[in-house]
């Protein structure tokens, strides 16, 4: 009766290694073709975690002012927004669009700063590229492989070309999308309580104290 | 007996009860009412005894000791894998699991070490419910077992050839395998004490939060990683 399925471990493990998913930044980079971008920011992001005895011993609020400088600026929250929303996209006011994306933008570094910080020795390979020069959208494909595990984890950055250089508007860890997860919650709270409500929802959950239920047991 | 009694029907109330809430109308899952109830009793009884003992677990038990008793059932669960690996057609996969048992078990000390892997023979992911869903059955309706978690009609048939299969079944002694029973849920648990709490920071809905991600990730290993592209829902299209 207490064994768990072998497979409900790998499912849950996966938001920890979202963490590695928002991995992606680098400013001067905009050239780069998608797979190079991801991995120099990687690695990038990566040293300043190892050396940062700051963010080592817990500091949270360090973690998200690296994600925001090197991260944020390589996604492209509009579209990861527009995902997540599906037909109720257009429900919204540009108003209300703008106020979205934000919200989720910070519900998304918030979540994936805790999990950053207890980053330690994974292992990075990255696929070879499957597009052409011409494609203005590409996979990206890792496996990260963390220690004490025996079995990597995908992680794929769904990738599109702008004017500001390639920008991530998905991420799959282990197959489940970073986005499209939210989508049937973000239906449902429009469904009930609309596009405001929606808002309220993600505003009231981007205010609640660190780790909510860390401290219950 | 009693006890059994108590619990089945706490969880039939439970569903019942829930069976007036008003339902979310995600196609995979009509059972969402019963299904929401049994999710709450998982959390329940995690919050009140799983995750407790894991945390604690965590704090006693030094870290290479734990991942050594992680390995041990790891390697137990690769027999099992192998012989889907073959179910499916997966011949050379299949060799190389049971290469990793072998290895495991006798490099790697009755699999407490993962030797295999150290030397690049990596761990694979099956079970029944993919072998199924290989053979072309679709997931059915999601559900939520008690205790184990999400799962779907398809995998929750496949679950029960998984139990029988699985080699701590089939050892003889009602005491030593259900103490076998425990320390794995224990050590699987505490595998995911980070993990459960960044579904806690990341989910409005926890419940839709954690059925939508299981059912992607069941459709991406039964597809090995590589699955069809999902046909994305227009934004562009007028609300109904």
């Amino acid at each position: 009766m207490m064994n768990l399925p072998s497979s409900l471990p790998v499912t849950m493990k996966i938001p920890f290694c979202a963490l590695l998913a928002l991995l992606i930044p680098l400013a001067q980079a905009e050239a780069l073709a998608p797979d190079v971008l991801v991995k120099s920011i990687t690695e990038e992001v990566v040293a300043i975690l190892k050396r940062d005895k700051d963010i080592q011993s817990g500091d949270t609020k360090k973690v998200a002012d690296l994600i925001d400088t090197k991260i944020v600026p390589h996604f492209d929250f509009i579209r990861m927004t527009r995902i997540a929303m599906g037909r109720n996209w257009r429900l919204a006011s540009p108003d209300q669009q703008k106020n979205l994306a934000g919200e989720f933008k910070t519900l998304l570094v918030r979540t994936y700063s805790t999990a950053l910080s207890n980053f330690r020795d994974q292992q990075i390979d990255y696929k070879p590229l499957r597009a052409k020069p011409e494609d203005t959208e590409v996979t990206v494909k890792s496996d990260v492989k963390q220690s004490g595990s025996s079995q990597p984890v995908s992680i794929d950055y769904e990738m599109e070309k702008t004017p500001d250089g390639w920008k991530v508007y998905d991420v799959k860890v282990g197959g489940v999308s970073l986005v499209t997860t939210y989508r049937d919650t973000f239906a449902s709270e429009v469904r009930d309580r609309g596009v405001d409500g929606l808002i309220k929802s993600l505003v009231e959950k981007n205010r609640q104290p660190e780790r909510p239920k860390a401290g219950k047991t | 007996m009693t006890k059994a009694k108590k619990l089945c029907a706490a969880l039939l109330l439970a569903g019942t009860l829930a069976g007036c809430a008003t339902s979310g109308g995600n196609p995979a899952d009509p059972l969402e009412p019963f299904n929401r109830a049994m999710f709450s009793f998982n959390d329940a009884a995690d919050v009140a005894v799983i995750k407790p003992v894991a945390k604690a677990y965590r704090a006693v038990v030094p870290g290479i000791l734990r991942t050594g008793v992680s390995n041990f059932f790891s390697n137990l669960d690769d027999v099992w894998i192998s012989v889907n690996d073959v179910l499916q057609g997966k011949f050379q996969q299949g060799l190389e699991d049971f290469g990793r048992v072998l290895f495991n078990s006798t490099w790697g000390i009755a699999g407490i070490f993962d030797a295999a892997s150290d030397v690049g023979m990596q761990k694979h992911n099956e079970d029944f419910g993919q072998t199924l869903g290989s053979w072309g059955f679709g997931s059915g309706a999601y559900l939520v077992l008690p205790i184990l978690g999400p799962s779907t009609i398809r995998d929750g048939f496949g679950l029960l050839l998984d139990t029988r299969a699985d080699l701590v079944f089939q050892i003889d002694g009602v005491p030593v395998h259900n103490s076998l029973y425990a320390t794995r849920a224990i050590s699987n648990r505490a595998n995911l004490l980070d993990a459960s709490s960044v579904i806690d920071s990341a989910a409005l809905d926890k419940y839709s939060f954690v059925r939508d991600a299981w059912l992607q990730r069941r459709r991406n290993l039964v597809y090995d990683g590589d699955p069809p592209r999902e046909k994305e829902e227009p934004d562009d299209e007028p609300a109904k």
